[in-house]
């Protein structure tokens, strides 16, 4: 589920807030976003995706809230982790276009 | 009953040629469909057009087939005796040509397809966060108005009972919205009973109500409980990689025969214990290949600080209902077009029965699907409106919701109550997974009480009227499920029967559903068979 948006990295674009399927932030007029109804987050980590600065982090259970520790996940690299790996980076782009499924789809 | 709308209802209001409920896959191709064919066209999504829906989290292969007589006869084959021997050829075949040219389309509309180590361009998987934010911005440079964060709750019907719109509220506005259109596209998505399968909690069926509520049927509602596997705690079901996986129960004992391709061994284990997967029949290249696959399938695990190719983890099996069922809106016409004047289906919302029949054992057959019968049902409902012209300016329209919407000055609507109670009876894979008469009679049961109940319960509030409508949906949905599973008195496709183990020759029909109050079932004849059928 969503546990953070980093008050450091957060620039208060409120796309987080606009592309989350389920609703769950609400904007802040003095801040970054508020995770205002973590219930409703289903775990499909779109919002990383969107955050421009990699402010955000979705832990992997999807059942219940997790505590997470920012400088933790700054230096092991897993903030905007996901995002890098799709290529949604400006430095990750070449990850476009090297979808390997076609390499799964045969019988083993 | 019915209230009419009167001119001041909405805070917002917008007149269309062609409306769009839902803005996933099949919906964003009916947009772009209705607005190429001249319409205007308004799409409205309870979430984000782009993020939200089953795809746009996934990967998912794509039933592309180079258009030889040898290749699509053999992909047209193998899936025959999977779906119960229900689907249509004839269907097959368009929807092979359809989405031949909707991804060579997507190709050139700068998608960035893999290629092969001879340089050729890989076409048969999609990417869902780049083939959405595509999606999302050819719907935008079509000129099609889009309204995020805007569930629709209900249709509106002219007095000759046809479609003519739909209400909604602005969830971050804290407003309503009303769109008067001359047709409707409902691609709102399966139903998944709020099972947290990935992208798949905003898919709760909330158009198969609004549609039934303005007299629209259904079809082989009985395909509807398909699971997919995920890790327990995680939500990202991958179900094709654990065909490279080893499952052991808790004392590490490997589990026979228990496999990707084999959940249902998987379910009956996990009825009475936990079950274990270890991905460790993928080599290094597959393991290679899977990262570059699908990112998302790692995020659980690498965030977990599990290696799943060298450590077991447990898994679980998540519903996925109609999403990967083939249950949904009956289709009536090659245009897509529903029971009802005016209101077309597309992607999952509709029935995938015309060619997967009662069987869909991953996303490629349903992406193919979405964007044909999105493709075909924006061109139709464009159509209707040009024919339509200025005769409907002057109509008078009725709101057609009911159930969580009337004031009945009873007992409040909780929609948390109803939402678990729904759950009760469709999670648990010994009523759902493995069906029997005894179990499914008392469930419709407690179903046909629940709704009962909810239909006399008083309007919901207005901060809780979407999950109202959507607690709604899901028990209108458990129950042509569920009576539909009752009718069908032997095993076919993905319904199982343990009372009925075998495939019943006398029983290749289809199964038309319907009704709120009072659910009804029908058989209709299925389509001519291209082979014989073979008992499983």
């Amino acid at each position: 589920m969503i546990e953070l948006v980093s008050a450091e990295r957060c620039t208060q674009c409120n796309i987080c807030v606009a592309v989350c399927p389920v609703n769950v932030f609400d904007a802040a007029s003095d801040g970054p976003p508020i995770i205002a109804r973590q219930s409703d987050c289903q775990t499909c980590f779109m919002c990383e995706l969107y955050c421009p600065v990699d402010a955000l982090f979705v832990a992997h259970d999807a059942e219940g809230p997790a505590v997470v520790n920012e400088q933790v996940l700054v230096e092991t690299a897993l903030l905007g982790s996901y995002r890098e790996a799709i290529g949604w980076t400006p430095g990750s782009r070449d990850r476009r276009g090297t979808d390997q499924s076609f390499k799964l789809t045969q019988p083993h | 009953m019915a209230n009419t709308l009167s001119n001041a209802a909405g805070s917002i209001q917008f007149d269309a040629d062609v409306l769009v409920i839902g803005g996933g896959p099949a919906g964003a191709w009916a947009a772009c469909s209705a607005a190429g064919n001249g319409a205007r066209v308004v799409l409205v999504d309870k979430g984000y057009c782009g993020s939200s829906g089953a795809t746009a989290p996934s990967g998912t292969g794509v039933w592309y087939v180079q258009p030889e007589q040898a290749k699509r006869e053999a992909a047209m084959a193998s899936r025959e005796a999977l779906g119960g021997f229900l689907a249509d050829r004839a269907w097959m075949g368009r929807v092979l040509d359809q989405t031949y040219d909707n991804i060579n389309l997507l190709a050139e509309w700068g998608y960035p397809f893999a290629t092969n180590d001879e340089g050729k361009s890989q076409r048969t998987s999609l990417q869902g966060p780049e083939y959405m934010r595509l999606m999302r911005k050819r719907v935008r440079e079509a000129g099609v108005k889009i309204l995020d964060h805007s569930p629709a709750l209900e249709l509106l019907v002219d007095d000759e009972g046809a479609v003519a719109g739909a209400m909604g509220v602005r969830r971050q506005q804290d407003e309503s919205w009303v769109v008067r259109a001359k047709a409707v596209v409902i691609a709102t998505g399966g139903c998944a009973f709020l099972s947290k399968a990935l992208g798949c909690n905003v898919l709760t069926g909330d158009g198969y109500l609004m549609a039934a509520e303005a007299g629209a049927d259904f079809s082989s509602m009985e395909f509807s409980n398909a699971y997919a596997i995920a890790p327990a705690f995680g939500s990202v079901t991958k179900t094709l990689f654990y065909n490279w996986a080893t499952f052991t129960d808790e004392a590490g004992t490997v589990i026979p025969d228990a496999a990707g391709r084999h959940r249902s061994v998987i379910a009956k284990k996990l009825l009475s214990e936990k079950v274990y997967a270890q991905i460790d029949r993928a080599d290094e290249s597959v393991q290679a290949a899977m990262r570059m696959a699908q990112p998302n399938f790692f995020l659980s695990f690498d965030r977990g600080g599990i290696n799943p190719f060298t450590q077991r983890f447990p898994v679980t099996l998540r519903l996925e209902g109609t999403v990967r069922g083939t249950g949904g809106l009956r289709i009536t016409d090659q245009s897509c077009a529903t029971s009802v004047p005016g209101l077309y289906a597309a992607g999952d919302a509709a029935t995938r029965e015309l060619i997967c029949g009662g069987f869909t054992g991953g996303g490629s057959h349903n992406a193919a699907w979405a964007m044909s019968s999105g493709f075909w049902a924006g061109a139709a409902a464009a159509d209707r409106a040009r024919h339509l012209g200025t005769r409907t300016a002057k109509r008078v329209v009725t709101r057609a919701g009911g159930v969580a919407l009337e004031t009945r000055n009873d007992r409040p609507f909780d929609p948390a109550r109803v939402t678990r109670a729904v759950q009760d009876e469709v999670l648990p894979y010994d009523k759902n997974y493995f069906r029997t008469g005894t179990v499914l009679h008392h469930s419709l049961r407690q179903l046909d009480l629940l709704w009962s109940d909810i239909r006399q319960a008083d309007a919901a509030a207005p901060e809780d009227v979407v999950k109202a409508r959507e607690a709604a949906a899901m028990t209108a949905t458990a129950r042509w499920m569920f009576r539909s599973a009752l009718v069908r008195t032997e095993t076919r496709g993905m319904h199982k029967r343990e009372d009925y183990a075998k495939l019943d020759t006398a029983q290749r029909h289809l199964l038309t559903s319907g009704g709120l109050d009072e659910v009804w079932v029908k058989t209709r004849p299925a389509p001519a068979l291209a082979v014989q059928e073979v008992a499983a």
